[in-house]
């Protein structure tokens, strides 16, 4: 019994840490449909910058809002100096530029930073919080808050503000929105801004768990990126469940079956949910809705 | 108008190439993994090996003739080492080549220098690469197995019979993983669990609980390197075993301790070099002198510490300038004999003697066994 009770808090971090990427990726596709693969070096970077500025002296917190900040505004410049001038090109061409933008991201954090593991203390403290015989780290819970704050952040942006609306008309008709007077540009920069955002925040909350170096950020994006496709592409809730239940799946498959094969087995249960679902498990209502 | 400027320069600097190599110099390839996935293999080894030809220069050269040093990052990816070798023998005319950071690019250079009859000294781990001996290659870094070993040796003096794996999928981890249950059972170690975990894992305490609910098990072993083992290392204290956790020489740094925290490190064991222990050597110590003058002249360049990787290449690069200085001149084969004659030359790493049949040349004392104590390495055995 509390073996199961080990497995689902491992899931549940593990889990968390994909929700939170997951998250980062919904504004950006539902801006412009893109998926935005440089979302991976984002979170990377939210690691790395707290890491060094950290290091040069700053409080934790200091560090940690001032990577945000960074990250953000790089966020910023991709769309200003990458996407923007691509303006009217398919959407598989501006996914391709933002691969080319991860990878340029990445050589420009190895020769600015280094190329070594970091890793900075956890908010609370490293002793464990015993439940029943399992146990989990307080960074953990750290993790599965931060994740829940944003999904409920981005739940009530695209429902309840006009600006979130003013994204997703954005996405599914540029020129009728520019019609009824949105700024297809501006959106188009706070998108990337918030998701750089996102991105960074997961990234301070995730390297007490996970450690982080330069190269960290594909790894991350391509797990974020199979919960997002799990949950269905641009829906927060997706993204959630997507990413839970991706990091239960490995667990209870480590658990209980063999490690060897959990992610196979997570891969499996992913292609046979898309199978029967291709929009992905709530992504469907969520391109009704607009 | 513009071609007739340029073909006197390039005659110009065709002779100029010329008479540069009609001067008196000793010219050395290597290839190492200075970026991409290998590249904390190799950054620290390029930096080793720029160092020492600088300091040697500086002393004089070899026998009153500079060292000219040709470096390329393959980048950890094999073709690119094997294009790099092609490149050092062929356009840059090296008599000695060192290099190849990980098993796979060491296996593309070795097919070019034994084709070549060019010596070469590998900082790659596997067994492969001098099993069976070839002529011209040489190695520094002792062998997984060895590591198993000590490791294995280690444990049967704590009374430890059986244990539990978990290693990681990456190449380290893979290959030390099957070198290890190879020879667990020439020590009496029976391995009653066997986990894995991928390279990027974020947590791995499902494994560690199935380890840790198998009925007798007495220590834990986690061959590996990068995060995996610092994440395993906090995830055990995490769970409050009470059993010792072996690592691998995959962690051997200080950079370990500082990643996994003191307390989750407290009590972990693991075999290193002296290296890693350079200001615990008494001074008696027949590797005393060589360790605390590589560690300094590396800290006064680089202000940082050199890491176990970095050893290897400083092995490398000793063992071929002072074969080199034996041979007396630049003729390969010369050099490679004169190589093979090396005999009780101490490294970093370990005291190297070659022979026709051992192109390795270390043995078991070339490890030493660790434990970290209160945030720093303690010497147990």
């Amino acid at each position: 019994m509390d073996a199961l009770l080990q497995f689902i808090f491992s899931g549940v971090t593990v889990g968390a840490v994909y929700a939170l990427v997951a998250l980062g990726f919904t504004i950006i596709y539902n801006a412009s449909d893109v998926v935005n693969f440089a979302q991976g070096e984002f979170v990377m970077l939210g690691g790395m910058i707290t890491v060094f500025a950290h290091q040069a002296g700053l409080p934790l917190a200091l560090a940690a809002v001032l990577a945000i900040i960074v990250t953000a505004a790089i966020g910023v410049a991709l769309n200003k100096l990458a996407i923007e001038p691509a303006r009217g090109a398919p959407v598989v061409s501006v996914i391709i530029i933002t691969i080319g933008a991860s990878i340029l991201i990445r050589g420009a954090t190895q020769l600015i930073f280094d190329k070594q593991l970091h890793r900075f203390p956890a908010f609370s403290g490293d002793d464990p919080i015993r439940v029943m015989g399992a146990t989990i780290l307080p960074q953990s819970l750290w993790v599965t808050g931060g994740a829940l704050v944003v999904f409920a952040g981005l739940w009530l942006f695209f429902t309840r503000t006009l600006t979130g609306k003013a994204v997703l008309a954005t996405a599914n008709n540029r020129i009728a929105a520019q019609l009824v007077g949105i700024n297809t540009g501006a959106i188009m920069t706070l998108s990337f801004g918030l998701s750089a955002a996102i991105g960074a925040l997961a990234g301070v909350l995730i390297t007490p768990i996970t450690l982080v170096s330069y190269d960290v950020g594909v790894a991350l994006a391509l797990k974020g990126f199979a919960a997002a496709m799990l949950g269905g592409m641009g829906n927060p809730k997706g993204a959630l469940v997507g990413g839970l239940m991706l990091g239960l799946l490995e667990a209870l498959t480590a658990g209980y079956l063999s490690s060897q094969y959990k992610d196979a087995v997570a891969f499996i249960v992913i292609l046979a949910v898309l199978f029967v679902m291709p929009q992905g498990i709530f992504g469907k209502s969520s391109t009704e809705r607009v | 108008m513009n071609t007739t400027i340029n073909m006197p320069l390039a005659g110009v600097m065709a002779l100029a190439a010329l008479t540069g190599a009609a001067q008196a110099e000793i010219r050395l390839g290597a290839s190492v993994s200075a970026s991409g996935p290998a590249a904390f293999l190799g950054d620290p080894e390029g930096k080793t090996l720029e160092m020492m030809v600088e300091l040697i220069n500086e002393a004089g050269g070899i026998n009153g003739e500079e060292i000219a040093l040709t470096l390329y990052d393959d980048g950890g990816d094999p073709n690119k080492a094997r294009t790099f070798a092609t490149r050092l023998v062929e356009d840059d005319e090296v008599v000695a080549i060192i290099g190849g950071s990980t098993t796979g690019t060491t296996m593309s250079i070795l097919d070019v220098a034994e084709d070549e009859g060019i010596p070469f000294i590998s900082l790659a781990g596997a067994i492969s690469i001098i099993d069976p001996v070839r002529e011209y290659v040489f190695k520094t870094p002792h062998t997984d197995r060895m590591a198993c070993e000590k490791i294995f040796a280690d444990m049967q003096e704590q009374g430890i019979s059986k244990i539990g794996m978990i290693s990681g999928t990456d190449g380290f981890g893979a290959s030390m993983q099957a070198q290890c249950k190879e020879v667990a059972g020439d020590h009496g170690i029976e391995i009653l669990a066997d986990e894995t975990y991928g390279p990027q894992d974020a947590d791995m305490t499902p494994q560690l609980t199935r380890i840790r609910d198998t009925e007798g098990v007495q220590a834990v072993l986690n061959p590996g390197f990068g995060q995996g083992p610092a994440i395993v290392t906090r995830n055990v204290a995490q769970l409050g075993f009470e059993i010792p956790l072996y690592q691998s020489h995959g962690v051997a740094s200080n950079a370990f301790i500082e990643l996994t925290g003191k307390e989750a490190a407290e009590g972990v064991r693991l075999p290193g070099t002296a290296l890693l222990i350079g200001d615990l050597l008494s001074e008696d110590d027949p590797q005393y002198q060589v360790v605390t003058d590589y560690i300094a002249a590396y800290k006064a360049k680089y202000d940082q510490d050199p890491s176990t990787f970095a050893g290897y290449a400083h092995d490398a690069m000793a063992l071929m300038t002072d074969a080199i200085a034996r041979a007396g001149g630049e003729d390969p084969s010369a050099i490679r004999d004169a190589l093979e004659q090396t005999s009780g030359f101490v490294g970093t790493t370990g005291t190297y003697t070659f022979t026709p049949e051992d192109h390795l040349g270390l043995d078991q004392s070339a490890f030493r066994m660790l434990e970290i104590t209160d945030g720093g390495w303690k010497q147990v055995d």
